[in-house]
C-alpha cells in the first residue's frame, strides 16, 4: 500500500507540469499581455518595454514559466492587471466555489446513487424506465439553460429562492445553484449506478450470500452495495474536478463571486496571471482528487492494493 | 406419529423413518421472451441423513435448477414452481414465508457452488465471509465469529488459517478456494449440503482431494450430500445412489453400482459409453448423437426419443413412467427390460 502510494505520488508530478505549462502557453504565447492593458489606446513604447522587461516578457517562453513556478512555490502567484495580488483573489473566490462543490457534490452522490440503487434494482420496470428517460432529458439540455429557466421559474416567478446568491453566499441559497450544477453529473452518476447494480445484482457470490441465510438487507448493503459503487466512486471523486471548472457557467447565472466569475474576468480582460493561477490551482485540485479516488479505490477493491 | 407445530403441514410421515429430505413431483419453470422454458417436469427424489445422493445429467437437464429450488434462491420471477412439494424434516419448505425459509438456508441446509472464484466476494476477506454465518444466525461479536472461522479454515485444511484469515479470496489457489467454499457451508453445521458441480472449476489432482475432504466431513458430521456433477468419474467413488436427469425428468434413478453394471435407460447407456477407457486407446470414442433439447420445445412422448438408438412409436407419443426395476431402482423407458438384457 505505502509503495502505491509514493508512486501515485510521482506520477502526479509529470502531469502537474505538462498542464501547467500547456496553460501558460496558451496564454502567454498566443496574445499580447501588455496589449491588453492598454486596450484601445497605443502604449507608449518605453512604458511597454519596461513592463515587458519588468514582466520578464522578453525572456523565452521556457524561462517565463519557470520564474512564474518558482513564485508560485513561495505563495507569489504574481499581479492582476487591477494591481491586486493573485493570491488574495483567491482567497476570496475559491472558498465560495468549495462551497457551491460541496452542496452539487452531495446532491450529485446522495440522489445519484439513491435513484440508480432502486432504478437497478428494478429493472425494466417503471421506475427504472422513468430515470433512464429523465436523466436522459437532463444529460441532453446545457447547464446554461436549466440554469436560467430554474431561475427563472423558481427565482423570479414563483419567488421560492432568491434569484441570485448574495455575499459570502451561505449555504440555503446555495441549494438551487448546486442543483443546476449537479444536474448533469448526477445524471451520469445515477445510469453508472444503475448499470453496475444491475451488472451485480447477477453476479455469482449475490447468489452465494443468499444462499447462506443472510438477511435481504445485508445481501444488499454489504454485499451488491459495495461492488456496485466502485465505479461510481471514481466517476464521483474525477467530477469534483470537473464540478469546480464547470461551476464558471453556474457562477455567472446566479452571480456567484467565485473561480468561475474571476476566470471569466481574467479571460475577457485578457489579464494572464489571474487565469493563470486560478487555473493551476484547479489543476492541483484536480490532482488530488485524482489520487484521493485512487487510494479510496485500492481501499474498497483488494485486488487493486496489491496489484 | 409425531408432533409437528406446523398446521400447514401436509400428511406428516413418520420422522424417524422419513427421509431428510423428499422433493415430490417438482416442476420448475421459466417465463422467458421465447415463451415458457420449462426446466423441471416432475422430479422426485429423497435423501437421508449420512447418505449421498448424485444428480447427474448434462448442462441444461434441470440438476442445478431443482437444487436452487430447494434452497430458494431461485429468482422469481422468471422462475416459478407451479406444481411439486419440499419436504424437508417433514414439513413442506414451499408452504413456508420467506423469513422461515432464509433461517433454513446456511443453517439446516448449505450449498457449496461450482466456481469458488466467482461465488466468493472480492472486495471481502474470507474471515470475513465465514464470520458472517456465525454473525447473522448465532449473534456472535466480530471477534468471536473470527476465532471460529479460524478453526473452520484448519478443519478444511488450509494451511496458516490465522495468518489468512485476512486474505481475500483472489490470494488463494483454485483448491484451497473451494475448501472455504465448504468450510462455509459446514460452519453452521447442516443437516444437509447441497454441491453444484464442486470439482468442475478444479485440476484432477485438486479434484479428488476436495471430493475426500467432503466424504469425510459428510462421514463426521453425518449430513445428508446432494452432489450435482455431470461427471461420472467424479460420482462413482462417492455416492451411494444416483438420479439421473434429462430434460427437466429423472430417466434413471438406482444405487450407485447397479448404474455401472447395467444400466436400464438408453441416455445412462450412452453415456457411460462415452466415458474414455484405456483399452479403447486408438478406437474412435462414442458420442450420443444429437443436441439436449431446447426447453420452450420438450419433444412429445420421452424427450430424449429424437436421440435414443431404440426409439419406436410409442416413445414419440407416450411419456414412459418410472417403471420399478428391482428393488430401489427406477428406469423411465418404455423398454428398460431391453436395455437391460442387451
Amino acid at each position: 500500500m505505502g509503495r502505491y502510494v509514493i508512486r501515485r505520488l510521482l506520477q502526479m508530478v509529470p502531469v502537474f507540469i505538462g498542464t501547467t505549462l500547456l496553460i501558460f502557453v496558451m496564454v502567454y504565447g498566443l496574445g499580447d499581455p501588455v496589449a491588453a492593458m492598454f486596450g484601445d489606446r497605443t502604449p507608449d513604447p518605453a512604458t511597454a518595454a519596461q513592463i515587458r522587461h519588468d514582466l520578464h516578457l522578453n525572456d523565452p517562453l521556457i524561462q517565463q514559466y519557470w520564474i512564474y513556478m518558482s513564485g508560485i512555490f513561495h505563495g507569489d502567484f504574481g499581479k492582476a492587471s487591477t494591481g491586486q495580488p493573485v493570491s488574495e483573489l483567491l482567497k476570496s473566490a475559491y472558498p465560495v466555489t468549495l462551497k457551491l462543490t460541496i452542496v452539487a457534490f452531495v446532491i450529485e452522490a446522495v440522489i445519484g446513487v439513491a435513484l440508480g440503487l432502486f432504478a437497478g434494482m428494478r429493472r425494466g420496470r417503471f421506475l427504472d424506465t422513468g430515470v433512464l428517460a429523465i436523466t436522459l432529458l437532463v444529460v441532453s439540455i446545457p447547464t446554461f439553460v436549466t440554469g436560467y429557466v430554474l431561475q427563472y421559474l423558481v427565482g423570479v416567478k414563483w419567488g421560492i429562492v432568491k434569484p441570485s446568491v448574495g455575499d459570502g453566499a451561505p449555504f440555503n441559497q446555495l441549494i438551487m445553484p448546486g442543483l443546476v450544477l449537479a444536474g448533469v453529473s448526477l445524471a451520469y452518476v445515477a445510469r453508472l449506478t444503475r448499470t453496475s447494480v444491475a451488472e451485480n445484482s447477477r453476479a455469482d457470490y449475490l447468489r452465494t450470500a443468499v444462499a447462506k441465510g443472510l438477511p435481504r438487507r445485508r445481501v444488499i448493503t454489504n454485499h451488491m452495495l459495495r461492488n456496485s459503487l466502485i465505479p461510481v466512486v471514481t466517476f464521483l471523486g474525477t467530477d469534483i474536478g470537473n464540478l469546480m471548472a464547470g461551476a464558471l457557467v453556474t457562477e455567472r447565472i446566479f452571480n456567484i463571486h467565485g473561480v468561475g466569475y474571476q476566470v471569466y474576468q481574467g479571460i475577457v480582460h485578457n489579464n494572464p496571471p489571474t487565469v493563470v493561477g486560478f487555473v493551476t490551482v484547479l489543476v492541483i485540485v484536480f490532482l488530488v482528487a485524482n489520487l484521493l479516488v485512487d487510494l479510496l479505490y485500492a481501499v474498497l477493491d483488494p485486488r487493486i492494493r496489491y496489484a | 406419529m409425531t408432533v409437528i407445530d406446523d398446521v400447514s403441514n401436509v400428511p406428516a410421515p413418520d420422522a424417524a423413518l422419513a427421509p431428510l429430505l423428499e422433493v415430490r413431483d417438482l416442476h420448475v419453470e421459466f417465463h422467458t421472451r421465447d415463451g415458457i422454458a420449462k426446466a423441471v417436469n416432475g422430479v422426485n427424489y429423497s435423501v437421508s441423513a449420512g447418505e449421498t445422493l448424485a444428480v447427474l445429467g448434462e448442462s441444461g437437464s434441470g440438476k442445478s435448477v431443482s437444487a436452487q429450488a430447494v434452497m430458494g434462491i431461485l429468482d422469481m420471477p422468471p422462475a416459478r414452481i407451479p406444481k411439486g412439494e419440499i419436504f424437508f424434516q417433514g414439513r413442506d419448505m414451499l408452504k413456508m414465508s420467506g423469513e422461515e425459509r432464509r433461517k433454513i438456508r446456511g443453517r439446516k441446509i448449505a450449498m457449496i457452488f461450482q466456481d469458488a472464484l466467482s461465488s466468493l466476494n472480492p472486495v471481502l476477506s474470507v474471515g470475513y465471509q465465514l464470520g458472517e454465518m456465525y454473525r447473522v444466525h448465532q449473534g456472535l461479536s466480530r471477534k468471536a465469529a473470527k476465532a471460529k472461522s479460524i478453526e473452520l479454515m484448519d478443519r478444511v485444511r488450509i494451511p496458516a488459517a490465522r495468518e489468512r484469515v485476512n486474505d481475500y479470496p483472489h490470494q488463494f489457489s483454485g483448491g484451497m478456494r473451494q475448501r472455504i467454499m465448504i468450510a462455509m457451508a459446514l460452519a453452521l453445521e447442516p443437516e444437509l449440503i447441497i454441491a453444484d458441480e464442486p470439482t468442475t472449476a478444479l485440476d484432477v489432482t485438486v479434484q479428488a482431494q476436495v471430493m475426500e475432504l467432503l466424504a469425510e466431513l459428510q462421514r463426521e458430521y453425518n449430513m445428508g450430500l446432494i452432489l450435482i456433477t455431470h461427471d461420472l468419474g467424479v460420482v462413482a467413488d462417492v455416492a451411494d445412489k444416483i438420479a439421473v436427469m434429462y430434460a427437466g425428468r429423472i430417466v434413471e434413478d438406482a444405487p450407485v453400482h447397479d448404474i455401472y453394471a447395467r444400466p436400464a435407460h438408453p441416455y445412462t447407456k450412452g453415456l457411460l459409453q462415452s466415458i474414455p477407457r484405456l483399452d479403447q486407446k486408438g478406437q474412435e470414442l462414442y458420442a450420443i448423437k444429437g443436441l439436449p433439447p431446447n426447453l420452450t420445445r420438450i419433444p412429445a412422448g420421452c424427450a430424449f426419443n429424437p436421440r435414443c438408438p431404440m426409439a419406436q412409436d410409442i416413445c414419440r407419443t407416450d411419456v414412459p413412467p418410472l417403471h420399478p426395476v428391482g428393488t430401489a431402482r427406477g428406469s423411465a423407458c418404455h423398454f428398460w427390460k431391453e436395455t437391460l438384457g442387451d
